[in-house]
This record gives structure tokens, C-alpha cells and sequence, in this order.
């Protein structure tokens, strides 16, 4: 029986590996993934699509990864069930595998509306290197292509189509595309940057059926939108969102909301079972609140405090935010926490624009601590202010220098320069460093 | 671990540290050499950051807890497993800027053209003492292990 088993081999599941094996050299761990190749950095499919990158420059960490850290890699089959009484999974072809503590980071899988034509040859989702491979495998002969969803994986895919010479139609159901992850200013100059490469944008409008080519032969022919708008197109793309990949736990006694709720140590309702990554509902430290963040930086750092916590040396996540560096078709912005007022009293706004440049910066504030921003080009010090966020640090005696074009370490007072640059377990400034430290590290 | 430590109160912002730091990663290894020969220039790992007569001298810290190791995309930004400098692999970077986006010193600088961070801060690896801190005249930089450093 292996004492550690996590089921997916992303960065969630990686993170957990590297972990374990700071704490546990000898423990038997085994990693389980539907997916048949070693771990590879999933963002990168677009490059892959767009013929810019290969398998080999992929990988998340080296194909020595599994041998060095004692790693059973069971790759190329899917776990259909987890019995948490009986302390198993069971795997698509019948095997059962106990566990000592188990790690579900399973991810997340894409959301596919009903809609009449979805399932037809020529239609993709694209959140996995396979669906890469096939989509770029086919693209022969497609010059035009839809994608449904303008969020930040139908604009990734959409860059990389654009590359491959394919004329691309977004097609977005909110009235701007990236309004997730952007307020509407940085939805607008995003929009402008996409248009510039020829792309186009429809907004507020849904595609309800996908025909196929005129007599029943393979492939697509058009998406119809909802106001009877016909696009000719030789390829779909859905990519409308994902949604926690819960599949394999389904059935079992492990509490779910929408996604996997774990607690700051990132275990489930469910004895020695953990979760991380997009299918676990964890801490946001910017709302307070368990919630999905599916971002790759907090599979890899609630992977890590899982990992921790499976060897019995208890860390704490310190939470995670949603939070993005955008760098499709251009463009430099990052954003982070809340990109607008959530409708809550006492927020305190602060923005900067200087246009000819290109730059613009927002920084969501309240009681003076940062919630969110949003900065546009001149990003270099956008970092600083994910510290003072992630450490709620009081920045009232400052704030007007964080949207400045000059803003450094050099607008922070004096002391609290002292104490994030000095030696302490960093990050180390504002309220209570020890806390701090412990509540990474080990408690 | 040891540790660069910079001094605001001593620091003249004479930028002898960005100089040697250039220095220390040429091919020469020869100050005149990596000047005026060298193409394209080696870019110091360490810079002055001034305001008035403030200055201190910033590279990567080298946190304990690397969010930019966390939160890279492709595995560039690593440890190695047995230490705690935190080292860069032009290699796997991509030029996503996630790093630059979570490090708390905002020390990551880009190389738009090469869509990848540019070369920073390792401790001078072979050398016992940081080229940066041994330049310094006025010991405004100071290498230490984190417990003996006052």
C-alpha cells in the first residue's frame, strides 16, 4: 500500500510531491493521472497549438522528476472512485489502490453547455496538451474558427489560432471579454490589443447550435448565434469556463460544494484525504472566504501545504486570490484580488492613467489595506504591491505613491522598508512577522 | 542560509556594486573588458534604488517562501532541492510574468524581446563573498546568516 497517493499530476499534485519528500525520503508515494505524459505546464498549450513550443520544453520538471523523489507515476488511467471507509481509489480498469493519505488534485474540467451540435468532429475544448495535440493535428485546411468564451483560455487559444494564420471569431455571452479577471478599462484596451490582430469580437451574444457541412459529411460548417447570425467556420472552440473536476469523487462521503472544501490545512471533510488545485474550494485571504481561485501558482502552494500536513508536519495555506499576468497578443497586465468594488461599502479607489504610454493602474483599497489592483504595461513593481496585499499591510501613510510611475521600495516608510528588506522570515513586514513566517511554514 | 542585507543609512548610491556585479557575470571577468567589449553588455543583477539622497542597493532576496518559485508557470523559477537560493532558467521562462507579478521586492526585471526575465541575482556562485558586497566602500551591503545579523 503506498502511504501517499495523489490523484493529478499537475502542479497541484507536484507540489505536493515536493513537499513530502522534503519531510519523508522514504515513504511510498504514488501519483496517478489520466493524462499519459510527465507533468508539463499546462498554460503552455497555446504555444504548443501555435507551433512554438514542443512536449520536451513543456515539462514542469525534469523526466528524472518521478525516479529522483521515489515517485510511482501511474500514468494513462483515470481514478473512477474513491472509497475514503475503505481508504482506496479505484481506477478505471478495475484496480483498487489503499492509501496511507490521499490528495485529490484533480483540476478542473470545461464546461460544455447543451447546445445542438456540440459533439460534432471539429468541435474542442482546450484546457489539456491533448486537446492541443488533436485541435493541431486538424488544422489543415481551417481558415476560419469561433471560439465561445473570451475569458483568458478562449483568448490564449484565440492568439494561438491567430498565429497559425486562422481567422478568429470570439464570441463572448458578458458585454466585454476578460470580465473576470479585468474591470471594464482593462477589458477595453485588452479588446483593442485582440481587434488589432484581426480578431473578431462579438459581444453579448451566444452561439445556440453548430451545423455540420451540407450533406452529413464530418466537420463544421457555421455556429448560429441566438439572434439567427450565421459564422462560417471550419472549427469551435469552447471555451466558456471549467468547473471543479469532481468526478472521481462523486460518490463518496468527501463534503463538496462546488468544488472540494478543504480547511487551512487543506484537508477534506474525510480522514487523511486532501485537496488543492481548481477542484478544492480553499482560503482567499483577500475576501476572507473559502472559495475556487483556479490559478496554477495556488494549485502549487495549497499542493505544497497538503503535502506538508500528509507527512503529519501541520503548515497552514495562507491562502491564495484570484490573480493573473496576461501577456496574449501584446499585452502586459496583471491583475489580482478584486478588480472592482464588490458593491460593499468603505472601498477606496485609486487610478492612474498615463495613455500615450499605454499604462494604466488601479488599486482597490479598504481601511487602507490593498484588495485588489490592476495594473496595465508598467508592471515591474506590481509585485511590491501583491506583498503589501498578501501581508494586509496598513498602507494609509503611502498609498497615493502606489499608482505612481516612480512607485518602489522607496515609497514605503522607513520602518517598514527596515522590516520587510531586513532580516527576518520574509515576507516580514506590517503586522506580526512571526505569525507570518509560522503560517507558511510549519506551526 | 546566508544573505545579502542592504544598509539605506550607509548607502551613497555610488552604484560600484551594479559595476562589480557586471563584472563578476562577463565572459572576462575583466572591467574593461566587459564595458567596452562585451555585446550585449552583462546587466547588473543588483540595483540602486534612490529617492533623494535615500538609496539602498536590492536584488533578489532569495525569500525562504518564493512565491515566484510557487507561482511559476513552466518550473524556470526553482530551488534546488537541497538549497535556498533561488535560481533562474532562461531556458523554461516563457516571459508569462507571473513572477514579476508576486515577487514582494519587485527586483524581477523583463526582457520583453527574449519573452523572458532577465538574468538575476545567485549569490555568486565560487565566491565566497558576493561580488556586490565586497565592492562595497562603505559595507552598505552586508552578507550574513539571517540568525547573526543585527
Amino acid at each position: 500500500m503506498p502511504e501517499y497517493v495523489i490523484i493529478g499530476n499537475s502542479a497541484g499534485g507536484i507540489g505536493a510531491v515536493e513537499a513530502i519528500r522534503e519531510v519523508d525520503k522514504e515513504g511510498s508515494l504514488a501519483i496517478i493521472s489520466d493524462e499519459p505524459y510527465p507533468a508539463y505546464s499546462r498554460p503552455l498549450i497555446s504555444e504548443y497549438l501555435a507551433g512554438e513550443t514542443s512536449l520536451e520544453r513543456m515539462l514542469y520538471r525534469s523526466r528524472d522528476f518521478y525516479h529522483e523523489n521515489a515517485v510511482e507515476a501511474i500514468l494513462g488511467k483515470k481514478v473512477v472512485g474513491v472509497d475514503v471507509d475503505g481508504s482506496f481509489v479505484t481506477l478505471s480498469d478495475g484496480e483498487k489502490i489503499e492509501y496511507g493519505r490521499l490528495l485529490v488534485a484533480t483540476g478542473g474540467v470545461p464546461f460544455v453547455p447543451k447546445m445542438e451540435g456540440s459533439d460534432r468532429h471539429g468541435v474542442y475544448t482546450f484546457t489539456t496538451l491533448g486537446d492541443a495535440e488533436r485541435m493541431a493535428s486538424r488544422l489543415a485546411g481551417v481558415r476560419r474558427a469561433v471560439v465561445i468564451g473570451g475569458g483568458l483560455i478562449g483568448i490564449s487559444v484565440t492568439e494561438a489560432l491567430t498565429k497559425r494564420g486562422i481567422v478568429v471569431t470570439v464570441v463572448e455571452l458578458k458585454d466585454r471579454i476578460l470580465n473576470v479577471i479585468l474591470d471594464e478599462e482593462g477589458s477595453r484596451i485588452a479588446e483593442e490589443a485582440v481587434r488589432r490582430a484581426g480578431v473578431t469580437i462579438m459581444a453579448n451574444s451566444t452561439v445556440t447550435q453548430i451545423t455540420g457541412k451540407p450533406g452529413g459529411a464530418p466537420g463544421v460548417h457555421s455556429a448560429v448565434l441566438a439572434n439567427g447570425d450565421e459564422l462560417p467556420c471550419d472549427l469551435v472552440v469552447v471555451a466558456i469556463g471549467v468547473v471543479p473536476r469532481v468526478d472521481a469523487v462523486v460518490n463518496s462521503a468527501i463534503q463538496r460544494n462546488r468544488g472540494i472544501v478543504v480547511d487551512r490545512h487543506m484537508a477534506t471533510s474525510a480522514p487523511n484525504v486532501y485537496a488543492c488545485g481548481d477542484v478544492a474550494e480553499a482560503y482567499d485571504y483577500v475576501l476572507d472566504i473559502n472559495r475556487l481561485t483556479p490559478i496554477w501558482p495556488n494549485a502549487y502552494l495549497g499542493g505544497r501545504i497538503a503535502g506538508y500536513n500528509m507527512t503529519g508536519r501541520s503548515a497552514i495555506y495562507p491562502g491564495g486570490t484570484g490573480m493573473n499576468s496576461l501577456n496574449y497578443f501584446g499585452l502586459a497586465i496583471v491583475s489580482a484580488g478584486l478588480v472592482m468594488p464588490d458593491g460593499q461599502q468603505g472601498y477606496e479607489v485609486l487610478t492612474e492613467r498615463r495613455l500615450e504610454e499605454g499604462v494604466y493602474k488601479k488599486v482597490i483599497l479598504r481601511d487602507d489595506v490593498i484588495m485588489g489592483f490592476t495594473f496595465v504595461n508598467d508592471i515591474e513593481k506590481s509585485g511590491i504591491l501583491s506583498g503589501l496585499m498578501r501581508d494586509k499591510v496598513d498602507v494609509g501613510g503611502f498609498k497615493q505613491y502606489l499608482i505612481a510611475d516612480d512607485f518602489d521600495l522607496t515609497s514605503l516608510p522607513k520602518a517598514l522598508r527596515k522590516a520587510r528588506l531586513g532580516p527576518r522570515p520574509q515576507p516580514s513586514a506590517g503586522a506580526a512577522p512571526q505569525e507570518k513566517a509560522r503560517a507558511l511554514a510549519v506551526d | 542560509m546566508k544573505r545579502i542585507y542592504p544598509k539605506e543609512d550607509v548607502c551613497i548610491g555610488c552604484r560600484l556594486c551594479e559595476v562589480h556585479c557586471v563584472v563578476e557575470h562577463s565572459r572576462s571577468k575583466d572591467i574593461l573588458k566587459a564595458f567596452k567589449r562585451e555585446s550585449p553588455r552583462p546587466v547588473p543583477r543588483v540595483r540602486v534604488r534612490e529617492d533623494g539622497p535615500l538609496s539602498f542597493a536590492v536584488q533578489c532576496r532569495h525569500c525562504p517562501e518564493p512565491y515566484c518559485v510557487y507561482s511559476c508557470l513552466t518550473g524556470a523559477m526553482h530551488r534546488k532541492p537541497d538549497g535556498g537560493v533561488v535560481h533562474h532558467d532562461p531556458e523554461r521562462c516563457v516571459g508569462c510574468w507571473t513572477c514579476v507579478m508576486v515577487c514582494p521586492f519587485g527586483v524581477l526585471t523583463r526582457d520583453v524581446a527574449n519573452h523572458c526575465i532577465a538574468p538575476k541575482c545567485d549569490l555568486c556562485p565560487g565566491r565566497s563573498t558576493p561580488a556586490c558586497v565586497a565592492a562595497c566602500p562603505n559595507e552598505a551591503l552586508v552578507y550574513a546568516e539571517e540568525a547573526s545579523y543585527a
